[in-house]
């Protein structure tokens, strides 16, 4: 059969209505929303007219917040990180036949709403929680201190959220890892710290890139944890942008907001990713 | 694959010497099986040693517990007078050659072979593996990941990492189980150069009695968790001592009989009416029932009446059931008046027809060939186990 000048790209057709339908024209809709006329109001209606100030006047009022985001989520991934990692190095290769128990465990969480559950680390943070309670017996912490309302307690909703999304890929590829391999590093003299480390870790960075980049990527975008756990001082770019959406009707601003957020993101991850030396994630 | 002469002594041999491998009482217990059982073995030091059984018979246990990778229930291992039982493997200079090769996949050739002189702060590390990748002859493909080459090249790099260590033991675990044939007899022929060239010991676990023949100075034969017989491939193939040797290493025809008399260097044996005689440092029983043992190739057939050019044991009324032939020799099925078919294998020299199937032949073999095993053992142990 003769092949037509354009069976390549019939063969293109489905996967790019897919992207057209559900990337380039919500894309599209949030990048002229970026660009509407920031004097626009829900009973004036929006219109495009290249506004580009938006981005600059939402960077100048919104530069903590977004700071702040970017900030308590990298912690927070670094948090994910380790604990993650001995978490799904623990199930990979010494859980036997718990292995499945486990998994299902680290998934468990997710059969509650993200809510809910965010909801019930406020109960356990509250100041007359026990866990503050039994900081105070110990004297880690004074009496009228508090964990809610404090960057700890937006971070530990950020690592308990996320970290689901670390262990996954973590342990997806730590699972894959020929066994063999890690004796031979000791047949080869390595004791078993340098054997992780030539070895296992680098055996491992699929998994590690990929659960940080699901961990790090929601977590700068998320206003949950901050909403519920924070206080003002807390706020992240999630809220400010929920907040101009729904509260102030700034779309504008907030559609700026949302683009500078996606850029500096895909940029952080295209970095990390050439770092990383992982570039067939991409 | 060649190493010059100069090229020995750019890499130092242990201070020590070279030192003997020692096995004593070794035994491995897993949770629902004994693996090893009280196990004693001493390899000399700069031997080629094999350790040749089917699957299941404890010998990969064994050289895991050499290389440190099992920990033995029981029992203690020795390098000269250094007990090593409990050392961890990275502290052994034992190396190991891993079935599949288990080459490290993010690295390239270079630094998979770099990998043991690293570990210990060798330096001149990529001088010494240029050396040993072009003993290997793989010079050009040093900057290769692991994954882009063929399954000999693999082979030779897993040989190259261990062997560039120059460990006091190296342990090869089936290495060349993954290639095809033909390779398989090339590599088995560069190994044993190499290891003669290097001088150092290697235990070569395996399951191919052919590849530990041709490889092997010494012949461990292992079957559950014990060893059978341990010696040359010569002796163990011309005086094997139990049924398990005589047929997991080669073919034997083993025929019942009985002994009936032991007196100076031959005993006599009755067997189905007629007597055999076997040397007395060949019979491994000298009262009561007993397999009488002779090689195929050294059992000789004629057409009946024929004389044979053997001036042994003869046998007549054999009849021709089944002829195979193979190039350089034909394989007979002789049915014998007692209903056994013996098999005799021929050299096809051209000096007579091939006998044709149903025609009715003599039976001989040189009384010096022949062996007797104790009527007590498996007449079909290791007959059917290899690959």
């Amino acid at each position: 059969m003769r092949r037509g000048r354009f069976t390549g790209y019939w063969l293109m057709l489905p996967a790019a209505l897919w992207l057209g339908v559900f990337f380039v024209i919500p894309f599209y809709s949030l990048l002229a929303t970026s660009l509407y006329d920031p004097e626009g109001s829900v009973l004036t209606g929006y219109d495009v007219t290249w506004h580009v100030a938006n981005f600059a006047d939402a960077l100048r009022e919104h530069a903590d917040e977004l700071w702040r985001s970017l900030w308590y989520a990298g912690v927070a991934t670094v948090i994910c990180a380790v604990l993650g990692y001995v978490l799904a190095y623990a199930i990979a290769f010494k859980a036997g036949r718990w292995r499945n128990v486990m998994l299902v465990l680290v998934i468990a969480p997710f059969f509650t709403s993200f809510l809910v559950r965010t909801l019930s680390w406020k109960l356990i943070l509250a100041d007359d929680g026990f866990v503050v309670d039994f900081l105070q017996t110990l004297h880690l912490m004074g009496e009228d201190d508090r964990l809610l309302a404090t960057p700890v307690a937006v971070i530990a909703g950020l690592v308990y959220n996320f970290l689901p999304f670390m262990v996954l890929p973590l342990y997806a590829s730590l699972e894959k890892i020929d066994v063999r391999l890690i004796e031979a590093a000791g047949d080869l003299y390595a004791s078993p710290a340098r054997g992780f480390w030539k070895v296992t870790l680098p055996l491992s960075m699929p998994g590690l890139v990929a659960g940080t980049l699901l961990t790090f990527i929601p977590s700068a975008g998320d206003y949950i944890n901050a909403q519920l756990l924070g206080s003002t001082n807390q706020r992240m770019v999630g809220n400010v942008i929920q907040d101009l959406f729904t509260n102030t009707g700034d779309y504008a601003t907030a559609g700026a907001l949302s683009v500078t957020l996606m850029v500096i993101i895909v940029a952080m991850v295209v970095l990390y990713i050439r770092k990383a030396g992982t570039e067939e994630l991409l | 694959m060649s190493l010059a002469a100069d090229r020995t002594d750019t890499t130092a041999r242990p201070a020590e010497g070279p030192r003997d491998l020692r096995l004593a009482a070794l035994t491995k217990e897993f949770a629902t099986f004994t693996a090893v059982r009280s196990l004693d073995l001493t390899v000399p030091a700069g031997t080629f040693f094999a350790l040749l059984g089917p699957s299941g018979c404890g010998k990969t246990t064994t050289l895991r517990m050499v290389a440190g990778l099992e920990t033995p229930t029981s029992g203690t291992i020795h390098l000269g007078d250094r007990d090593i039982t409990w050392e961890k493997p990275y502290r052994r200079p034992v190396n190991t050659v891993f079935q599949n090769y288990a080459l490290f996949p993010h690295l390239d050739i270079h630094e998979n072979v770099a990998f043991g002189l690293r570990r210990r702060g060798v330096k001149d590390v990529d001088q010494q593996v240029q050396e040993m990748l072009e003993l290997v002859e793989l010079e050009s493909q040093a900057r290769k990941k692991p994954p882009q080459m063929s399954g000999g090249q693999q082979q030779r790099v897993a040989l190259a990492r261990a062997l560039i260590n120059r460990p006091e033991v190296l342990l090869l675990d089936e290495p060349l189980g993954a290639l095809d044939l033909k390779l398989r007899r090339s590599m088995q022929i560069e190994i044993k150069r190499i290891q003669e060239e290097v001088g150092l010991t290697f235990v070569h676990v395996t399951h191919d009695q052919e590849e530990a023949m041709t490889m092997a100075d010494t012949i461990a034969v292992m079957n559950g968790g014990v060893i059978e017989q341990m010696g040359s491939p010569t002796e163990l193939y011309e005086n094997p001592q139990t049924t398990f040797v005589a047929n997991f290493l080669g073919q034997s025809n083993l025929i019942a009989g009985t002994v009936a008399s032991a007196e100076g260097d031959v005993v006599r044996v009755d067997m189905h009416g007629t007597q055999v005689s076997i040397p007395v440092d060949r019979a491994h029983t000298r009262t009561g029932a007993g397999w009488v043992g002779i090689r195929p190739e050294k059992v000789l057939v004629a057409p009946a009446g024929e004389p044979i050019d053997a001036p042994g044991n003869h046998m007549t009324g054999g009849v021709v059931t089944d002829v195979s032939f193979v190039g350089v020799s034909t394989q007979y099925l002789v049915r014998m008046p007692w209903g056994q078919e013996l098999m005799a294998f021929e050299q096809n020299t051209g000096r007579r027809k091939i006998l044709r199937h149903g025609a009715e032949v003599d039976v001989s073999w040189r009384p010096e060939f022949a062996f007797l095993l104790p009527a007590d053992q498996d007449v079909r142990a290791g007959a059917f186990e290899e690959d």
